[in-house]
């Protein structure tokens, strides 16, 4: 056992020993000198990740100690591993995904001035989310939590002269951290409460949680477990990016495009998704807890989808999709179905990462261009990249027998059983998101690689928010007149076919076992009453079945409607959805402004605090503190001392005559006392 | 080494060090006076290395106990001693020491000398503060280290330097006098002036809360807690970039450091019944600091009311009485030693290119600065509590034992997750990144070796705290028990 013990090790130590070989000595190896040495260490964790797989598959689990990390009280707080099923396919996506992505970096980045520094960043990155995912406490947890959102600021800002990279950074940040406030908060209920930040301890003691309650107001006792859980969710919805923590998300999309694929689609935004997963013996105990994650998810699923419709630049049409499929894995939990969330969570890594690389690959095609109006026909340049991405647009639509159709029906199937106050509403909006779904994902790739070519022509006002490049910034710029896009070089397009082939396959081969088998019996643990996923296991007769079945179904038909809807209004009468948005303007108004979330949080949250800071600094501290008190004092004893002056005259009359007004008022005290 | 004297060489070598930096007069010997100044702080911190590798960890008395008369007729003892709760900070002080002298290398040019024994000579009564096990002795320290500081803001400072030091000054002083009159009146009760007796003298609630007072006022100005905060911004801003290391990394850990020593095992009752107050006052200066702290356009302003902040988070972790506050707290003052001493290095890197602290003259700095900006961002980074750093250890301590106490408390303690963040980063994304800002900007040379030293040693060990705290937490167990105990037991 030992020996997998240091397996275990290896995993997240071979990223990070590359991430500090091309950080740290970046200069001295170069850039050859810095992929090599950070793929090497990413393809070593698969490798590894490949071989705990299979020891986990013959029945070999771990959970133990690395070391201690410190010790307070009758608390320990340990760096440790939890090796099972759930942790062992999450180290599996993270560590394929990230190896393409790397592959894919040499590419994307070959003209970049801190390519050695990305190389270092993505793969810090990778050793932080496989300490988040490895972790068998919740210590380690948060440790994995804030790194990976670290790197995700480090990354958004890449381009550091950027005025919308680093606002976006800082903004990713702060949202985060407004969920990682909750997060610590039922992190610190649950030390408070069993005396242990081990998962195997705290779940162990669940029941007895169970029958606590906490008044947080007086008189209001609440069920303790359902402040934990929604504190816990709070994270969730931060790092996974739920209304209306989801601000950050779009926006994170100035950094550069691997990392998007990598960090804020496959990787990282599932972190929550797989949390809430791997707490399920928290969150099957409390009802309110799972009905407020539904309605989270639901939420997010569709009013998310519909602020993809009216994207126009290609890589945020990509995010706002990204934020309804996160909707959906979040529906998926709140419905106790967490093997389906974990399993749309591997299929949508892989198609995901596939559709974003694909992007990124249009955007290099179209030097770095990323406004889809000024696209266009690109499929006949780019075979690759636009095959590829038609495999990732239809298998995030969900169509029969790719990866996204058995992980997305699922979901839709396991909402339908549900009775958790909610599940009616999250029904609705994710029936309604398939159609959805499928308007925007066709909307892109008609836009991209069909019709008339706009390349090539001049083009002023793309991007409206980036006029504010510098000079020196060579991206977004666009094709040239007469020019002609291209297809990507191999350590591009390798990448998107290897990632095509799992977005295809994988949700075929791994549905039997991963949702109806014994794959995730140990790791997740699901209340009989709410056993949503055994109940759709009734109905199915196996994979070929499921999806032969699929095409007759009512998601089917709205993900063609909206394909076809799609192609009528892009391809055949582009004349029609300006005409719509014409007719419904405040309509189209609120989806441009992503219904005022932003506005909102920077005139009352940002525009508070400082508005806030400026009356307690200047008010406070300045004012009362300083102008009152401390100033003040040094005023009046000046003027006790000015007065006290006027009394040493000097004047022998004025000093009797106060000694004797002295005696008579001692005298005349004394004799009242007598 | 049990037979050396080493708090007495903690405290006198660099003492004795400071006066022969001194007797090197004038500017023409300035070499000589950095390289006696550094060859003597660097014997200072070895002479502390026993003092923890040869500590032990499983008693709570006691230890390297030096025992002498000194004023018979008062029965005042020159009595030295370290426990868990005071022998990291002599390590720490003497390890600070030879960061500033080393910070002060090139930068200073007028009376080296003396800027040099002024630090070492401070560096030697800091650490008589946290060794003195007689109150008054501890007193005399306690009183003498201003008179250094003071003379290192009122010399070497900024422009409005007078106005600075005598706030500072008049405002540490007012407090420490009437934590005499207390240290009198416990001397008169037991007829000693050792503290260890002092813990054991059972004091009437009346007496407890006058006593309380006292002191809470002499060590909350040091600290400083909201409201008698008001005299650290500004001192901060006029002292040069040594001295705000100084008071950033230790001083403001002397008034922290007199309510785990005085107020809560001698006033246990008091603490006890006031407690709730202090948690107020401390989560005002987490909370209502944190907002202050975010419109500041001077960084060291701001980084100073951070600091405040931080050290809200010590007073919390302190009266919330369970283990997990109060080591979360100690370990919070150790780790903010380093990264506020960071940061305020950070910024006299700066200060020094450019003779600016205002956020808005710089922008950009990355571009001409990389290796500094990736040193900025840890610090940064660390003073936003990231995980994996020092920052991070104190401050989920402290909210984990807040939890406990109560919910609602450690709500408003964990708003400093996002506050802190906010100010940091923003200060950060307006100072380092973006476009180069101006031609001072542009012409920016990055940090030079020297400058390189001393950040990347404060960056490890902020790493290496951060990643494994269990050596700093274990010393502290033992007399954190023993603390509590003594707050548990009614002394009525």
């Amino acid at each position: 056992m030992s020996e997998m013990q240091n397996l275990y090790l290896v995993v997240p130590l071979a990223p990070l020993a590359g991430a500090i070989l091309a950080g740290l000595f970046g200069k001295a190896i170069g850039r050859t000198g810095a992929h090599v040495a950070t793929i090497l260490g990413v393809a070593v964790a698969l490798f590894a990740s490949i071989l705990i797989y299979q020891d986990v598959q013959a029945g070999n689990t771990f959970n133990g100690t690395v070391y201690t990390w410190a010790t307070s009280g009758n608390l320990s707080l340990e760096v440790g591993f939890l090796i099972d099923e759930l942790t062992v396919m999450m180290m599996l996506v993270v560590t394929f995904v990230s190896l393409m992505v790397h592959l894919y970096t040499i590419g994307y980045m070959q003209e970049d001035p801190g390519y050695q520094r990305f190389f270092s960043y993505i793969s810090l990155f990778t050793f932080s989310m496989l300490m988040l995912v490895m972790s068998n406490n919740f210590l380690q947890l948060f440790f994995g939590w804030e790194a990976v959102g670290l790197v995700s600021y480090l990354l958004i800002g890449f381009w550091y002269t950027r005025p919308t990279a680093i606002f976006a950074n800082m903004k990713a940040f702060l949202v985060n951290r407004v969920g990682d406030f909750g997060f610590l908060l039922g992190i610190g209920l649950i030390a408070a409460h069993t005396g242990s930040l081990d998962y195997a301890e705290v779940f162990s003691q669940a029941d007895a949680l169970a029958g606590k309650t906490i008044e947080l107001f007086p008189g209001a006792p609440w069920l303790l477990i359902s402040v934990i859980c929604i504190c816990l969710f709070i994270g969730a919805m931060g790092k996974s990016a739920q209304v209306p923590l989801h601000v950050w998300l779009p926006d994170s999309m100035e950094g550069p495009t691997p990392i998007s694929a990598l960090i804020h689609a496959a990787t990282m935004v599932t972190a929550g998704i797989f949390m809430v997963a791997r707490m399920s013996p928290l969150f099957e105990l409390s009802e309110t807890a799972l009905s407020f994650v539904i309605v989270i998810g639901a939420t997010t699923a569709l009013f998310m989808g519909f602020l993809g419709i009216v994207q126009n630049d290609i890589k945020r049409v990509v995010a706002y999709s990204t934020l309804s499929q996160l909707g959906y894995m979040t529906v998926a939990l709140g419905v106790s179905a967490y093997s389906a969330a974990v399993f749309h969570l591997m299929t949508h890594a892989f198609f995901k990462a596939l559709l974003f690389l694909g992007a990124g690959s249009v955007i290099i095609g179209m030097h770095h261009d990323q406004d889809m109006r000024n696209m266009g026909g690109l499929w006949k340049y780019m075979k690759i990249t636009w095959f590829t991405s038609l495999v990732g647009s239809l298998a995030l639509i969900g169509f029969p027998f790719l990866s996204g159709f058995f992980s997305k029906d699922s979901i839709i199937e396991a909402v339908h059983f549900s009775t958790i106050p909610g599940a009616g509403y999250a029904y609705f909006c994710v029936i309604v998101g398939v159609f959805v779904t499928a308007f925007y994902s066709f909307r892109m790739y008609f836009l991209v690689f069909h019709g008339k070519e706009r390349f090539g022509q001049a083009h002023h006002d793309h991007h409206g928010d980036h006029d504010d490049e510098e000079p020196s910034d060579d991206h977004h710029h666009g094709l040239a007149p007469g020019q002609k896009p291209h297809e990507s070089p191999w350590v591009v397009t390798v990448p998107l076919i290897l990632l095509a082939i799992p977005s295809v396959l994988i949700g075929f081969l791994t549905i039997e076992p991963m949702l109806f088998g014994d794959w995730f019996k140990r790791a997740i643990h699901v209340t009989a009453s709410h056993d949503t996923i055994g109940q759709f296991a009734e109905h199915f007769h196996g994979a070929a079945a499921m999806a032969m079945h699929g095409f007759t179904t009512l998601p089917f038909f709205l993900a063609m409607a909206g394909v076809v809807l799609a192609w009528f209004f892009y391809l055949v009468k582009p004349e029609i959805p300006a005409a719509i948005m014409r007719t419904f303007k405040p309509l189209h108004t609120l989806l441009d402004n992503k219904y005022y979330f932003d506005k909102f949080n920077e005139v009352v949250f940002a525009g508070g605090s400082r508005l806030l800071g400026q009356g307690l600094w200047k008010g406070g501290d300045q004012g009362v503190i300083d102008g009152l008190i401390v100033n003040g004092t040094a005023r009046t004893i000046s003027l006790v001392a000015q007065a006290s002056r006027l009394l040493q005259s000097g004047h022998i009359y004025l000093y009797a005559f106060s000694m004797i007004i002295g005696l008579c008022v001692l005298l005349s005290l004394w004799f009242s006392v007598v | 080494m049990t037979g050396m004297p080493l708090l007495s060489l903690a405290i006198w070598v660099p003492i004795v060090g400071g006066l022969l930096v001194l007797a090197t007069g004038s500017d023409r010997n300035a070499p000589m006076a950095r390289s006696m100044a550094l060859l003597t702080s660097v014997i200072g911190f070895l002479v502390t290395i026993p003092l923890f590798t040869g500590f032990d960890n499983s008693t709570s008395a006691m230890q390297f106990v030096e025992l002498a008369r000194w004023i018979p007729a008062f029965n005042v003892h020159y009595y030295l001693g370290v426990d868990g709760l005071s022998v990291l900070f002599v390590l720490l002080n003497s390890f600070v020491t030879i960061l500033v002298v080393v910070a002060g290398w090139e930068v200073i040019k007028t009376k080296v000398a003396q800027y040099m024994a002024a630090f070492l000579i401070m560096s030697g009564l800091l650490n008589g503060i946290f060794s003195s096990l007689d109150g008054l002795l501890f007193y005399v320290f306690f009183e003498a280290s201003l008179i250094p500081l003071y003379l290192i803001i009122g010399v070497w400072g900024g422009a409005n330097r007078v106005y600075a030091a005598f706030k500072f000054f008049l405002y540490t002083l007012a407090g420490s006098l009437l934590m005499l009159v207390a240290l009198i009146y416990l001397f008169m009760q037991s007829g000693s002036f050792s503290i260890l007796d002092w813990h054991e003298l059972p004091i009437a609630m009346g007496a407890q809360n006058l006593l309380f007072w006292a002191f809470l006022i002499a060590f909350a100005v040091k600290v400083p807690m909201w409201p008698v905060h008001t005299w650290l911004p500004d001192a901060h801003v006029e002292a040069p970039t040594g001295g705000s290391v100084v008071l950033a990394a230790i001083a403001l850990k002397l008034g922290a450091y007199g309510f785990l020593r005085f107020t809560l095992p001698i006033v246990p009752d008091a603490s006890q019944a006031m407690a709730p107050m202090m948690i107020v006052l401390s989560l005002i200066a987490v909370v209502y600091i944190g907002f202050v702290a975010l419109v500041q356009a001077d960084m060291k302003k701001l980084v100073a009311y951070s600091s405040i902040a931080h050290m809200g988070f010590v007073t919390l972790g302190f009266f919330i009485f369970n283990p997990l506050g109060i080591e979360g707290a100690l370990v919070q003052m150790i780790s903010h030693g380093f990264v506020s001493g960071a940061m305020f290095l950070c910024i006299g890197v700066l200060y020094d290119r450019m003779h600016s602290r205002q956020i808005a003259d710089y922008g950009g700095v990355v571009n001409t600065m990389p290796k500094f900006a990736a040193f900025f961002m840890l610090f940064a980074m660390a003073n936003a509590g990231l995980p994996g750093t020092s920052g991070f250890v104190g401050e989920f301590m402290v909210v984990l034992g807040a939890v406990q106490y109560n919910f609602w408390v450690a709500f408003a303690a964990a708003t400093t997750l996002i506050l802190g963040a906010a100010y940091t980063l923003w200060m950060y994304k307006r100072v380092v990144f973006g476009a180069v800002g101006n031609d001072k900007v542009a012409k920016l040379e990055d940090i030079n070796g020297r400058e390189f030293a001393f950040l990347a040693v404060l960056a490890a060990c902020t790493l290496i705290m951060g990643i494994y705290p269990l050596p700093v937490t274990e010393v502290m167990h033992a007399s954190v028990n023993e603390l509590l105990q003594h707050v548990a037991t009614s002394k009525l």
